[in-house]
């Protein structure tokens, strides 16, 4: 397990100085302009070398994906985007970097539009968060005064605007196309890709979109080492990462631990274990609301990064672990997250908005145990019809759960449906 | 609030021209959603078609973009809210933690149910999506502020708090600091500055 020489949030719970006496005596700010002397390609290079992978969900190389800008310069500006758009349930990780660890994301935000050339960065953050965003801006305001950013940024020569953004309640506007468009005052539907936005993004100009925390640790990975970083973990499931462990736990809470860190360990060491005992576990959803769920069997075993938890047909997501124990209506729940898909659903494109609509309601109806046996099977079809078809990924989110529900607890599902149907031929005789 | 006129008071003016200004020239579309907040905030919590028009014409967009995302977005209010409003998560994490007994508790303690404004316009109660808050579940918004780590009594005293017109104490109602262990820390018990909150 991770130690706390290896943190890089100390102060996620906030009990130090947020301000930037605090973030400074933390180490952040600390020889930045030096980290801006190595040069872009340096930069670049060190956070390729890292094995950083993006901490948003797909967990697409962060290093990668910064050098996919254009490295001439022409007439369009470049971007930085920041997707502070935190709602993916069970999923609060940035929240605490934007009210604690402010300045680790301005520093890195920093850091990361001089690698790709960018002079101004919007971090698009949640509308629900206006507390975190004003503790942000109080961050960006002490960070200007201090000449940190603005012109001449730490001394480095290099121009650097950091703009807030508030969102309005849209689930959609965290996938990256759909938060560009949004941030250009429109409604949050996703563009066709390609083109992807590190050609044409933000009002068509050459943009990068990462997650809060994928930029939050640039810094303290360029100050200690790509090596340091890589060191953590096993290959290509490195680092530390932020997990939130919520539901059916004594304490729920969020921890920075190393990646592939066990489940049970993060359950039990951290979270003060299941309520009612580890054998009081029915299920768990690993990495928000969007991957598959997996039974006790698979949790006792699986470790919490990108490939050993897709080897068992789930992901790491955004490493948010929602535990469920034996108490739990697991079709219930699944029906729930159903619903919330419904409600998401941009409705741009025809096998999502009318998808995620037939999902729930019949997610709804099986919860009662109001269907025929056979429409299990149909409900298996709908998510296979549905993901894959649609434009961005929100239609694969909404299959997802209902196939990890299928995959697992199928009998429980007939269960329901034969009790439900002799209750009612019982009541009929 | 007149249903007639809208323009933005002598502070919102400063306020909405600092936030045009954070967006390159010609893009002022990109502030339609802070602009209607603004309008949102200075019009008594919902937005009407008088103050979307005034909006569109203040950024020189046609109306009906303007109407398009004060429609697709659930924080603008098209309707008339109370003085507070009273957001429940109900998504997985906070229902796994009982937010049906927090809901249950709301609607008995306010007398209305979702999507119902009480009758002297004090408080309107309203089903939420996931607010991400959920090591901190089950919780509720209420205006601006978080609820959180709450329970049927907890509940009842800050709607009643706020009933008597008074400030209730946000966050964590059960003394946490944020998203810590609530029986202790796991990690960086030697880091944190001893006695120290904030």
């Amino acid at each position: 397990m991770l130690q706390d020489k290896d943190r890089i949030f100390t102060n996620i719970y906030g009990f130090g100085d947020v301000g930037l006496a605090g973030a400074r005596a933390r180490g952040d700010w600390n020889g930045t302009k030096d980290i801006l002397a190595r040069g872009r390609e340096a930069i670049i290079d060190a956070i390729k070398k890292s094995g950083l992978r993006g901490r948003g969900g797909s967990g697409f190389g962060t290093g990668m994906k910064w050098s996919f800008m254009p490295k001439e310069f022409g007439a369009r500006p470049h971007f930085l985007v920041i997707n502070a758009d935190e709602g993916e349930p069970g999923t609060c990780k940035d929240r605490e970097i934007l009210r604690h660890e402010p300045h680790k994301l301005i520093e890195g935000a920093l850091i990361a539009s001089f690698a790709i050339g960018a002079h101004a960065c919007y971090c698009y953050v949640r509308g629900e968060f206006l507390r975190e965003a004003e503790a942000l801006q109080q961050a960006a305001d002490e960070a200007r005064a201090a000449g940190l950013i603005g012109p001449n940024a730490c001394g480095s020569g290099w121009d650097f605007e950091f703009h807030i953004h508030l969102g309005a309640g849209a689930y959609i506007c965290g996938e990256e196309s759909a938060l560009i468009e949004s941030l250009e005052g429109k409604k949050g539907q996703p563009r066709l890709k390609p083109p992807f936005p590190a050609n044409v993004g933000l009002y068509g100009c050459p943009t990068t979109v990462n997650n809060v925390e994928s930029i939050a640790v640039a810094p303290t990975i360029l100050r200690r080492g790509p090596e340091w970083f890589a060191g953590i973990g096993r290959p290509k499931n490195v680092g530390t990462k932020l997990f939130n462990i919520s539901g059916h736990v004594n304490n729920p809470c969020t921890v920075e631990e190393e990646m592939g860190v066990s489940l049970k360990e993060l359950i039990e060491v951290h979270a003060g274990g299941v309520r009612g005992g580890w054998d009081n576990l029915l299920a768990v959803i690993p990495g928000g609301s969007s991957v598959p769920m997996i039974p006790k069997g698979i949790c006792e075993t699986v470790k919490m990064d990108f490939d050993s938890l897709r080897e068992v047909k789930s992901g790491l997501g955004t490493g948010a672990v929602i535990v469920m124990d034996k108490s739990t209506d697991v079709i219930r729940a699944i029906a729930r997250l159903s619903r919330f898909y419904k409600h998401e659903s941009c409705g741009q494109c025809t096998p999502c908005r009318e998808g995620t609509g037939w999902l729930a309601r019949m997610m709804e109806r099986m919860a009662r145990g109001d269907s025929k046996p056979d429409e299990i099977e149909v409900l298996e079809q709908v998510t296979r019809q549905v993901e894959g078809n649609t434009i961005c990924a929100l239609a694969d989110a909404a299959a997802w759960p209902v196939q990890g529900l299928l995959r697992h607890f199928r009998p429980e599902l007939e269960r329901r449906i034969a009790e439900a149907r002799a209750r009612q031929s019982g009541l009929a005789a | 609030m007149s249903a007639r006129s809208f323009a933005f008071d002598a502070d919102n003016l400063k306020r909405a021209e600092a936030i045009v200004a954070k967006y390159p020239v010609g893009r002022q579309a990109s502030a339609v959603m802070p602009l209607l907040d603004l309008a949102q905030r200075q019009g008594g919590g919902s937005l009407t078609q008088v103050v979307m028009d005034y909006i569109a014409d203040y950024l020189k967009m046609p109306p009906i973009r303007v109407y398009e995302v004060a429609s697709f977005y659930t924080m603008f209010n098209l309707k008339p809210v109370g003085k507070h409003h009273v957001q429940v998560c109900t998504n997985l994490p906070c229902w796994l933690r009982g937010s049906d007994v927090i809901t249950d508790t709301c609607k008995r303690t306010l007398g209305i149910g979702f999507g119902e404004t009480t009758a002297d316009g004090q408080f309107t109660l309203s089903e939420v999506e996931c607010l991400g808050a959920c090591v901190n579940a089950p919780m509720m918004q209420i205006n601006d502020d978080y609820y959180e780590d709450l329970d049927p009594d907890t509940t009842r005293a800050v709607l009643s708090v706020l009933k008597q017109g008074g400030k209730p104490k946000t966050g964590s109602q059960i003394g946490r600091r944020s998203c810590e262990p609530k029986t202790g820390l796991t990690t960086l018990k030697d880091i944190q500055p001893k006695g120290k909150k904030k």
